[in-house]
């Protein structure tokens, strides 16, 4: 499979693929009441932008070793990566059905041995940057031209373990690999900045050696600019700080905290329908 | 009889073992890497970078890094060989071991370094003691603690050709090698030191030499002690155990590490369910005071005579 082109037609697909996640992320977690919606809304546009517009893979073959990674290390939100797995055609639709049932291969958080698709279990956070890092330096051991992708929440940079991992990529101009940050501001608590704050996370990540790029989380032109883009000369590890807002595409979701793990009750479920069309 | 007797006096660092089978081992395989926190020196891997600089990936005093570094490196198809003190690998990238490795089941080896209280004098927060217990308690790892330079080498050998995580566990203690007939490694099956029928002794590692030691005391006595290397306690050779039990109907359980949760741990945990006689655990009781290795052995009874004194207790308390 070739990497896509990036025209207006892409864009729409990318669009309907992203609606279509939201809506079957927010009816998994309805009926289970249980999940991350909001997380899951402010990564969706990103993951929809990379498996219909940046990936190069095939779901017949999850293990092809020329595949490019996209390791997910918020792994609670599962409603982005599941959803986007089930439309890229990892496997049926319809085992979004089974979101976290007794004994379900959709398991709460994303486990590589249930579920094709998946490179590595997350859930801790802080982990799967790591392991995206050995993934893409394995390639550059290898020879090999794949592509490795990780995506963190913010309030997940207060982990400790992305900054050894963000200390040895730069060091060792890791130039295939290109870190995902989705700054939504907010983490399960409260905002990231009330938290543990985290500006400038740009000057941070330059001065470790990585090349950064900030843009508009949900407008689909600038992630397949930026994500799509080749790594031509590029000596540098790249840090994509997509500016995003949780819960994005329902209005009484977005931007709020309480919406991190909140479930909506009928009459939200009904209004958010209405609203994802 | 089998009596396995010490050969290499006054004793082998293992750690020139396992780096020497490493090296030949990636000399012919690819696939082999190696991932270190700053640890060439004291894994002893320096002639490994020189060799393999491209396959040597030093991610620096970064312990959780290292871990996931190793389970990325899987993924992409190589076959890793994190290299690091035990008391740093284990304790520091905990919750790696468990997602990243055992969990997400990556073929990734954890070899640990000076491990138990090789550093005896840099103090507890140097030791590693409590290692088989975590360990152990993550099923998918196959935990291995070799006792001589032979069967290190056979172990790392073993690891490598092995799909799946494994923890070796090594000591930078001198220790003899080993020499019995027709010697064999198997992991999950104890190899019988010394045969015996009124208790059996079972040590790993650096501990399997003071056991033949004491069981010679007891022989003085007139008791006859079986002595098996548990090289293996996870997944521990249960048959061994049980066999130990029934025709011996005692045992003694000694190894470098906490006297809970590791050897002594399981060996009671599977007695206690099938074969129910005494255990008496040799070990360490917790954080340990600082100390020279020898000196620290000799006051906790990782000694033939501490050994023996538990093997007559053992003996004492059958049909109690």
């Amino acid at each position: 499979m070739t990497r896509a082109l990036k025209t207006d037609n892409s864009q729409t697909l990318i669009r309907d693929k992203a609606l279509w996640m939201r809506q079957h992320a927010m009816r998994m977690v309805y009926d289970k009441q249980l999940g991350h919606l909001g997380g899951d809304f402010s990564a969706i546009d990103v993951l929809a932008t990379l498996y219909f517009g940046v990936l190069r893979y095939d779901p017949a073959r999850p293990e092809w070793t020329e595949r490019d990674r996209f390791v997910m290390s918020k792994g609670h939100a599962t409603g982005a990566l599941y959803t986007a797995l089930a439309a890229a055609g990892y496997f049926p639709q319809d085992w979004l059905d089974t979101y976290m049932q007794h004994h379900s291969m959709l398991n709460g958080h994303p486990n590589r041995q249930y579920l094709p698709g998946v490179e590595t279990n997350t859930g801790p956070l802080g982990h799967g940057f790591p392991v995206a890092l050995g993934i893409a330096i394995s390639g550059q051991i290898a020879g090999a031209d794949y592509r490795t992708y990780v995506l963190t929440g913010d309030g997940e940079q207060q982990e400790g373990s992305n900054w050894e991992a963000a200390m040895t990529a730069g060091s060792r101009k890791v130039r295939n690999l290109t870190l995902i940050i989705d700054r939504n501001r907010l983490q399960q608590g409260a905002r990231t900045e009330d938290t543990n704050g985290l500006d400038p996370l740009d000057d941070k990540y330059r001065a470790f050696g990585w090349h950064v790029v900030e843009i508009d989380g949900h407008e689909y032109g600038q992630l397949l600019d930026t994500l799509g883009a080749p790594v031509g000369d590029r000596q540098k590890p790249l840090c994509v700080i997509a500016n995003t807002v949780k819960g994005k595409g329902v209005s009484f979701m977005e931007d709020q905290a309480k919406w991190h793990h909140g479930v909506p009750n009928a009459e939200q479920f009904a209004q958010a329908m209405k609203e994802l069309v | 009889m089998a009596v396995a007797q010490a050969t290499t006096a006054p004793g082998f660092d293992c750690r020139k073992a396992w780096a020497e089978t490493l090296e030949q081992l990636a000399a012919s395989d690819e696939r082999i890497v190696v991932v270190v926190n700053d640890s060439v020196g004291s894994s002893n891997l320096g002639g490994f970078q020189t060799k393999f600089p491209d396959r040597t990936v030093n991610v620096g005093i970064a312990e959780q890094n290292m871990v996931g570094v190793a389970a990325g490196l899987a993924n992409g198809g190589r076959i890793p060989f994190v290299s690091a003190a035990s008391c740093f690998l284990t304790a520091r990238a905990m919750e790696q071991i468990k997602a990243d490795v055992a969990y997400a089941g990556f073929n990734v080896k954890l070899v640990g370094q000076s491990s138990g209280i090789a550093y005896g004098e840099l103090g507890a927060t140097h030791h590693s003691i409590e290692d088989f217990a975590w360990l152990r308690a993550l099923g998918p790892i196959t935990v291995i603690a070799p006792c001589d330079a032979w069967e290190t080498a056979e172990a790392v050998k073993w690891a490598a050709a092995h799909d799946g995580p494994v923890y070796l566990r090594l000591s930078r203690m001198k220790v003899p090698t080993l020499d019995l007939p027709d010697r064999t490694f198997t992991p999950g099956q104890a190899e019988l030191q010394r045969s015996g029928t009124d208790v059996t002794i079972i040590a790993n590692g650096t501990t399997v030499h003071l056991a033949l030691e004491a069981a010679k005391t007891l022989a003085e006595e007139g008791v006859s002690a079986r002595v098996l290397n548990m090289h293996t306690i996870s997944p521990l050779d249960t048959d061994a155990v049980s066999a130990a039990a029934l025709e011996t109907g005692a045992i003694v359980t000694v190894e470098e590490a906490l006297d809970r949760g590791g050897l002594g741990g399981a060996v009671a945990e599977h007695t206690s369910a099938t074969d129910p006689v005494p255990v008496q655990r040799v070990g360490f009781p917790g954080f340990m005071p600082t100390g020279s290795i020898a000196n620290l052995f000799e006051e906790f009874g990782l000694s033939r005579e501490g050994i023996a004194s538990a093997a007559r207790i053992a003996i004492r308390r059958k049909g109690a």
